[in-house]
């Protein structure tokens, strides 16, 4: 049965279980104290920072282990706004692009309600890729206190151009977070940032894990109450288990990913050229070059995404979906929206480590058929119209 | 202020876009405006995607080119995917106006 939602969650790499296995032995101390267990487990924990630090391309003592990649997202935004937030300067001013993880739409959101800060959203082409002008105009603007600009697009897959946007960050002096959920351990990081926020659950690793990278020198004040552990950034009793699962399957994939990205990537241009051809009115989104491996997704006019995804999962294939009568919130994905493109009848495929090239080649056979048969039962349910 | 009427001219199919258009030395209606009157209304509230989508792609073969068809929908989708579906379609999407709940939408017939 394939699974084929590895952006959601990439299955755990064996690595990973192996790492778990053992720290679960281990690494159960608390990691603070000076006791031998503790003293164990803190030298697990020590180690699997400095393993994800030099993948990540920062210092071990930028890096903080979060609960989720949802909460390093708050941690940044919230932390870094803050610090340069006063009564007599005012709430300032942030940037993000349309298309970030909603992780960071919400912190914006929840900043803007709380705080005042003032959010400027700036847009994206018909591919998914980040307007650097538009970007750039917006952090000049006065107090601007942060720049979010992701380093790929999770749902499209398009390489966001965070180089380009750095520099102008740079030069205008605002900080800029880049979330790299969704391309750690698959491509090298960018190495030009000021907060940096990753997810394991993305890259092979356990659920339960998310990393927060903040420079040196760059201003960052604890949002939420915080205690001794990680710097003062992450409060509460690590997960030493699985920090050490994270950082074990970052290693490996990172290591694998040359092999792993070529195969994965034919195996998303297959995709990418034969639906357009075989499955009639329907267009496949984000750049094809410029993009992550594993990522593809494409929207099929006149039906919905719920009954593609359930017909797909009853032909055993796991697919995920930015149609709006997929999402709980019954919106459309906020990233097909920014982008112009059809949201309805949409399923993304994000290929797992390992996939076989048969599993991708069956979903291409039975594919055409799902989308005509699950039309037949919309056309058929669908009354005629009422006109004036 | 008078609302110069765009001649119906045969025209090849083409992306739906919100520049200007020119034609006859005439401003385009949506900068009178004005938005054109619509030939046929399609009542699309209270239905889910894809239903309006395929109501309009049904319909539109109803109306003569270079006519409009307007389109009631109040489905989130709908904001984005009749605009897309334009696009797909090389039709005009010519408005988007908001009702008390959900759009009114306005599509000219280009082919």
């Amino acid at each position: 049965m394939p699974y084929f939602d590895a952006a959601s969650a990439e299955p755990l790499h064996p690595s990973a279980h192996e790492a778990l296995l053992t720290a679960l032995a281990d690494g159960w101390a608390d990691p603070a104290r000076l006791h031998r267990e503790g003293r164990r487990a803190r030298l697990l924990l020590d180690q699997a920072r400095e393993a994800v630090a030099v993948e990540l391309g920062c210092r071990p003592d930028e890096l903080a282990f979060t609960a989720s990649g949802t909460q390093a997202v708050h941690l940044a935004v919230l932390g870094a706004v803050q610090a340069r937030q006063s009564a007599t300067r005012g709430p300032g001013h942030l940037v993000a692009s349309a298309v970030e993880h909603s992780a960071v739409l919400n912190a914006a959101d929840w900043l803007a309600r709380v705080s005042g800060t003032a959010v400027t959203i700036t847009g994206v082409d018909h591919l998914g890729r980040a307007d650097v002008g538009e970007f750039t105009a917006a952090i000049q603007r006065e107090r601007t206190l942060l720049g979010c600009l992701q380093s790929a697009n999770h749902e499209v897959g398009t390489l966001q151009p965070v180089d380009d946007a750095a520099a102008e960050c740079q030069r205008y002096r605002v900080p800029l977070l880049v979330d790299a959920g969704a391309s750690a351990g698959r491509l090298p990081v960018p190495s030009d940032w000021s907060l940096l926020t990753a997810t394991a659950r993305k890259w092979g690793g356990p659920a339960g894990v998310g990393v927060l990278a903040v420079r040196k020198g760059t201003r960052w004040r604890e949002p939420f109450p915080a205690d001794d552990r990680e710097n003062r950034r992450v409060p509460g009793f690590p997960n030493v288990p699985a920090i050490l699962a994270a950082a074990a399957s970052l290693t490996a994939m990172t290591r694998e990913r040359g092999e792993s990205d070529a195969a994965l990537r034919a195996l998303v241009d297959r995709i990418r050229a034969v639906v357009p051809v075989t499955v009639p009115d329907s267009v496949v989104h984000g750049d094809p070059v410029a993009r992550l491996p594993h990522i593809v997704t494409f929207s099929c006019l006149y039906v919905d995404g719920e009954a593609l995804v359930t017909e797909l999962d009853r032909a055993g294939f796991s697919v995920s979906s930015g149609s709006a009568c997929v999402a709980d919130t019954r919106q459309p994905s906020h990233v097909l929206a920014a982008m112009g493109a059809l949201t309805h009848g949409n399923v993304r495929v994000s290929l797992p480590r390992g996939v076989a090239a048969q599993s991708v080649e069956e979903f291409l056979d039975v594919l055409p058929r799902i989308v005509a048969s699950v039309r037949d039962t919309v056309k058929a349910a669908s009354s005629s119209p009422a006109a004036t | 202020m008078s609302r110069e009427r765009r001649a119906a001219r045969t025209t090849a199919p083409r992306t739906a876009s919100s520049a200007p258009r020119g034609g006859l030395g005439a401003h385009s209606s949506a900068h009178n405006g004005a938005p054109p009157k619509p030939v046929l209304t399609l009542d699309a509230l209270g239905k889910k995607c894809p239903i309006p989508i395929i109501m309009l792609a049904d319909k539109i073969r109803e109306v003569p080119v270079g006519q409009t068809i307007e389109v009631l929908a109040d489905d989130p989708a709908a904001k984005t995917d009749l605009p897309a579906w334009c696009v797909l379609k090389s039709q005009e999407f010519v408005s988007a106006a908001d009702l008390p709940v959900g759009w009114s939408f306005l599509v000219r017939r280009s082919y």
